[in-house]
């Protein structure tokens, strides 16, 4: 497709592990909660999935369908109760840390500046701060945060907030992201310029990134595949290849090749009754 | 910053406005109504009286600042670390919980009698009430503190390799701060309660004694000098903690500010 892909199958043609060429196996995977009323709540069930290194992968569904709880099971942060995930071929025990995770709401702490939110990635891993302070000045000038760096989070707007999270998340310039819906509380025009930006950076770095959100469009707009999940018990309804052209800009929305495939899965939402006609 | 200090200032203007009215106030009502002195002295009358006690009074305030601020440390050194270990070990909270919960529902007051024959008439019964009276809304508002913090943000923190440890000291700990400093509030009204009971039960010193004999005198003067000089020494117990708050936790006192 381009030098980029070209450039990870060599990669991973070189490792006999990942020769299968999923860098993120996921197989079977299920998640049953006990709630607190001692009922179990079947989250997600036998998802299999397998993704690319340097992919970039979206996950939609309806909400409660266990998105979130997908992409905690792939950073093991919450341990599955069927099936394993793999990544780079080694099982996923316990927290996978070679990742910058972006979580459904920004969590940044009140008593840190902007900055010292995006370097509260270096103060948990117990990295000199200070030597990154000249990367995250960038990041925050790079998502138009310039000169609020030294701001506390109550001093921003929802939408400057999960930039700062986002921000967070790519400080060490991880080869892996996980986007809970990052662009969730974003205004529409704000979001369109964070995903042109979203897939510059992704182009550039080849990280591979699951990307969760519930805007079909954005799904199709921003990634290699789109997966479709299932209302709860969350289960994969189908996966669908985006095969547009890169880098593409906003006017692919009005593309019959983008149109088709936003149809195709607004389709199957109204399929599985979630959207009602 | 200069709109902090000009807030400030604008503070300070209207609590003495208020002062300044409330004791006009107060010094008209006695006179139109003409109000007997024993029941009521004048503004003027009291200033006279708690100008003429002077050294009583300055004396016997030490003796209560010392029980109130001796109380408190006491009761925050004590309390915080509790929280803590409540807060990481279930059983310690298992274990720590009922009985703490059964001595705070003795009455704090009905103690001191029995602080008195424990203790004797010093200051050192007095400590104990306001240490007991103070204690337990600084165990209950730091656990609460600790328990708030948002279960992603722990999460987040494992992603990112930290260790409990550092959840603790870093997320958990700074986080608990504005509960901890809401239970010191609380508090502080309540150690000088407690220091006032200790002297009223049983003391040769202190204001509590103080108020105590005045009040035996029928020196109704004396009685209300005394009632200010407590008022205003509670006032600036209470401000110390605010002020102390400003200084360790701005974020979360200008995000207040910001709220209103
Ligand atoms: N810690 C938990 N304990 C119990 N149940 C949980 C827990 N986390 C999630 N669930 C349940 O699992 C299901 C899936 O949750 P999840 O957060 O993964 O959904 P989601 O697809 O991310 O939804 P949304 O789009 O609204 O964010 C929900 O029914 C939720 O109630
Ligand atoms: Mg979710």
């Amino acid at each position: 497709m381009n030098a980029r892909l070209d450039i990870a199958d060599a990669v991973d043609a070189a490792n006999p592990v990942a020769a299968d060429r999923a860098f993120i196996d996921i197989a079977g995977a299920a998640k049953t909660f006990v709630g607190q009323d001692g009922g179990a709540v079947v989250a997600l069930e036998g998802v299999d999935l397998k993704i690319r290194r340097g992919e970039f992968v979206s996950i939609v569904g309806p909400s409660g369908c266990g998105k979130s709880t997908l992409l905690m099971l792939v950073s093991g942060l919450v341990e599955p109760t069927g099936g394993t995930i793999r990544i780079a071929g080694a099982p996923v025990t316990g927290p996978y840390t070679d990742l910058g995770f972006v979580f459904q709401t920004d969590l940044l702490l009140d008593w840190r500046s902007v900055l010292g939110n995006i370097l509260l990635q270096c103060d948990m891993r117990g990295i000199d701060a200070r030597k990154h302070e000249t990367r995250a000045q960038e990041l925050v000038n790079q998502v138009g945060l310039k000169g609020f760096e030294s701001k506390r989070p109550f001093e921003l707007s929802g939408g400057m907030r999960q930039r700062v999270a986002i921000c967070r998340a790519l400080l060490l310039d991880p080869p892996m992201l996980l986007m809970d819906e990052p662009f969730g509380a974003l205004d529409a025009l704000t979001r369109e310029q964070m995903q042109i930006d979203l897939q510059t950076m992704w182009q550039r770095s080849q990280k591979t990134v699951m990307f969760v959100t519930h805007s079909i469009s954005e799904a199709v707009f921003l990634s290699d595949r789109v997966i479709v999940m299932t209302p709860r018990p969350g289960k994969i309804r189908a996966i669908l290849d985006v095969d547009l052209p890169r880098p593409r800009d906003l006017h692919i929305h009005e593309t019959p090749g983008f149109s088709k495939i936003v149809h195709e899965i607004r389709v199957m939402f109204q399929d599985m009754g979630v959207i009602h006609r | 910053m200069a709109q902090r200090k000009r807030s400030w200032a604008r503070d300070a203007f209207w609590m003495t406005l208020s002062v300044v009215l409330m004791i006009i106030i107060w010094d008209l009502c006695v006179r139109i109504f003409k109000i007997p002195s024993h029941l009521l002295p004048g503004p003027i009358e009291v200033y006279k009286s708690g100008a003429k006690n002077i050294v009583p009074i300055v004396a016997h305030s030490g003796w209560t600042i010392l029980a109130v601020l001796a109380g408190f440390i006491i009761a925050v050194a004590v309390a915080v670390p509790l929280a803590i270990v409540i807060v990481l070990s279930p059983t310690a909270e298992r274990m720590l919980y009922p009985p703490m919960v059964a001595i705070q529902s003795i009455p704090k007051i009905a103690l001191a009698p029995l602080f008195v024959v424990w203790f004797g008439f010093g200051v050192v019964p007095k400590v104990a009430v306001a240490f007991l009276i103070c204690f337990f809304p600084i165990v209950v508002d730091t656990i609460v503190g600790l328990r708030s913090i948002d279960p992603a943000l722990i999460q987040l923190a494992r992603s990112m390799g930290a260790t409990p440890r550092k959840i603790f000291l870093k997320l958990r700990l700074p986080g608990a701060l504005p509960s901890l400093f809401g239970g010191l509030k609380v508090a502080s009204a309540l150690a000088v309660v407690g220091a006032l009971t200790g002297e009223f039960i049983g003391s040769d010193s202190g204001l509590g004694y103080l108020l105590i004999s005045a009040s035996g005198m029928l020196n109704t003067a004396l009685l209300f000098a005394v009632l200010v000089v407590l008022s205003v020494l509670a006032t600036a117990f209470f401000y110390l903690i605010e002020v102390l708050e400003r200084v360790l936790i701005p974020w979360h006192v200008s995000q207040r500010a910001h709220a209103h």
